[in-house]
């Protein structure tokens, strides 16, 4: 389970030999998001669970089953999701809200910010089939701008869990802190890495792997394409990464962000987000005060998805393997001062321009 | 049906006359803010705070009060002057309306004032609030109620009536809307910027009870919240029909009023009208 590349970081995460892909189970991360829930209405009858007609696949399905006294199912209606939810919120309850990511948060932005945040209330927001991933239902569904329009918002808590293992805890570290809180997962199957003997903590970051050269700061489901991609540059290159699973972009771990930038000089972001406002905006942010380093984005390149196969698209769209090696070794040669090494011209460029011109 | 006497009804008309000087001074003070609404609401508050809702304001977060929600916030100021003449603060405190630090901010802020029970201003929002709020209640067998005060205007929200929607499917008996039926929002007649008519089918197609009243005379909102209190199974829509402006002549029936204040020298002849109109409640007992 441990090697000599893993430190005493990586110990203490109790991983699974994530090294080794026979030994990989791949569970969808909602999967976790409704064992949690199931727990979280257990041990406090105060939590209930709102559904906006998604039931199934958001996986509260279990819940429902479960604690059908604290099950509210509302038809197609995300504004009312929230404004409901901050009402129940005020007279004591702790409402977990689904549906998917693109229309909650994404369709009730301002209802979050006034009933929500403004107003205090301890909902929590569960955005399921959150990025690209979610595949063939194509660009309309796909949120790749969630991240960014919930962090800018005061008392809102962002996580983004690595795995359905990780994303369980969440759920109960969620509904046991109070405030508001959004929690993103996934649709599709995805590589689990951590175990039931993984620590998890709101607001504390994790390294996954150690490493003095480059430090890749990754959330969700690609932490694991993020270890995987730090094995191949070992060995491919002796470029030895620390991996940051950096699950909790509000309040982010500061400390550990501005330590990781310390000890490697070098920092890449993967988010399976836009580039633009995510969490590899806000590890921007924290360094550009705090410990100036050359930073690589891993994300989507300020464009909508489109229809396909879940890995064709993380490939396509630049999160793959390949793409976050590729901004390893640029990490790694600009902080050599390697003549020649220039940050990625793709997180430099906007798409505000006319999308229909020859060449665009 | 009349439930109250003479002087109680004469009593809250004189409250309602408290609050909307009330609401005359502030506005006057803070310069800007909402007149014709917060004061053709004004009988709607009083007869809410002094006659229908269970609620101590020496004790604003008493468990088992009912709950009051301003969903069009902007008429924050009748608010704020009922809660004043009710003994919620000092009415001294009115004159901080809109003011740096102040608790009472243009649009309602329940953390800064946790008697407003919401932050509302975006319309068409606290009726979802309500919902929730009254769903709550329901599911801890509890029998305080919900109030919502909502614009005419705020009907043409979509969210407005996804929560109209919900009251009905869950038969939210302990839920009353308040509709402040005065016909006029920003840029002119509701009738024309969009119409709302016929409100109260819209309603009752929902599954709701629909109560129709003179929004500016007591006795008829007295006998329609008590006739609210009575419906078993379905939530209650109260269309409380209004003058904007309500109680200042210069104001009565000019939506450009909606969202303006009247400065000192307005101030003083609305006060002039508003203290006649309170000799003419006395002179009537």
């Amino acid at each position: 389970m441990s090697s000599a590349r893993e430190g005493a970081g990586g110990r203490e995460m109790h991983l699974v030999d994530y090294r080794n892909a026979a030994a990989i189970e791949q569970v969808p991360t909602r999967n976790g998001f409704g064992e949690g829930l199931i727990e979280a209405g257990t041990r406090d009858a105060n939590v209930i669970a709102i559904c906006a007609d998604l039931a199934e696949s958001t996986r509260m399905e279990g819940f429902k089953k479960a604690h059908p006294a604290q099950y509210i199912e509302i038809g197609v209606a995300e504004q009312l999701l929230v404004a409901m939810a901050a009402g129940l919120a005020s007279a004591g309850k702790i409402p977990f809200i689904a549906s998917y990511a693109m229309f909650n948060p994404g369709r009730s932005w301002e209802q979050v910010r006034t009933t929500m945040a403004l107003n205090e209330t301890n909902v929590k927001i569960a955005g399921a089939h959150a990025g690209v991933s979610v595949g063939p239902d194509g660009a309309t569904h796909q949120a790749i701008e969630d991240i960014a329009i919930m962090r800018v918002i005061p008392h809102m808590a962002v996580v983004v869990p690595c795995d359905s293992v990780q994303t369980k805890k969440a759920t109960l570290a969620v509904a046991e802190r109070w405030g508001p809180a959004y929690l993103r997962f996934g649709r599709e199957k995805s590589a689990v890495v951590t175990t039931e003997a993984t620590p998890f903590e709101i607001g504390k970051a994790q390294t996954f792997r150690e490493g003095r050269d480059v430090a890749v700061v990754a959330c969700g489901i690609l932490v694991y394409n993020a270890l995987v991609a730090a094995e191949e540059v070992a060995r491919e290159d002796g470029i030895e990464c620390a991996v940051v699973n950096n699950h909790t972009i509000k309040p982010m771990d500061e400390a550990a962000i501005v330590g990781a930038a310390r000890a490697c000089g070098a920092v890449v972001t993967v988010e399976e987000h836009q580039r633009h406002g995510g969490m590899g905006s806000r590890v921007a942010e924290i360094l550009a005060q705090r410990h100036p380093v050359p930073i690589e984005f891993v994300g989507v390149d300020d464009q909508f998805g489109q229809s396909g196969d879940p890995v064709e698209l993380i490939e396509f769209y630049g999160m793959g393997t390949a793409s976050i090696k590729e901004a390893i070794r640029r990490a790694h040669a600009r902080k050599a001062g390697v003549s020649g090494a220039d940050p990625d011209p793709r997180s430099a460029r906007d798409s505000a321009r006319d999308p229909f011109a020859e060449g665009s | 049906m009349q439930t109250l006497s003479p002087q109680r009804l004469t009593e809250l008309r004189l409250k309602a006359n408290d609050v909307r000087q009330g609401i005359i001074r502030s506005l006057e003070a803070a310069k800007s803010g909402h007149s014709a609404g917060s004061l053709d609401m004004a009988d709607v508050f009083a007869v809410l705070y002094g006659y229908v809702m269970r609620h101590e304001p020496a004790n604003p977060e008493m468990p088992e009060r009912d709950r009051l929600l301003l969903s069009c916030g902007h008429i924050a100021p009748v608010r704020y002057s009922a809660m004043a003449n009710f003994g919620y603060f000092p009415v001294e405190e009115l004159l901080t309306l809109r003011k740096f630090g102040s608790r009472l901010q243009g649009h309602p802020e329940r953390v800064r004032l946790p008697a407003l029970e919401s932050t509302s201003g975006p319309l068409g929002e606290g009726l979802a609030q309500g919902v929730g709020m009254a769903l709550a209640a329901k599911m801890d067998g509890k029998s305080w109620r919900v109030y919502v005060v909502t614009s005419d205007a705020e009907h043409q929200c979509g969210l407005h009536w996804e929560a109209v929607m919900t009251a009905g499917k869950f038969a939210l008996d302990n839920l009353t809307c308040i509709i402040d039926r005065n016909f006029i929002q920003i840029d002119g007649s509701t009738e024309d910027v969009m119409p709302l008519e016929p409100l109260g089918e819209k309603y009752r197609a929902f599954n709701w009870d629909v109560i129709e009243c003179d929004g500016n005379d007591v006795a008829s909102l007295v006998a329609a919240f008590d006739a609210a209190k009575r419906v078993a199974g379905r939530p209650q829509v109260i269309v409380a029909n209004t003058v904007p402006g309500k109680g200042v002549s210069y104001m009565e029936g000019d939506y450009t009023w909606h969202g303006k204040p009247p400065n000192r020298e307005q101030a003083e002849v609305a006060l002039r009208e508003l203290q006649t109109d309170r000799e003419r409640i006395l002179a009537d007992v």
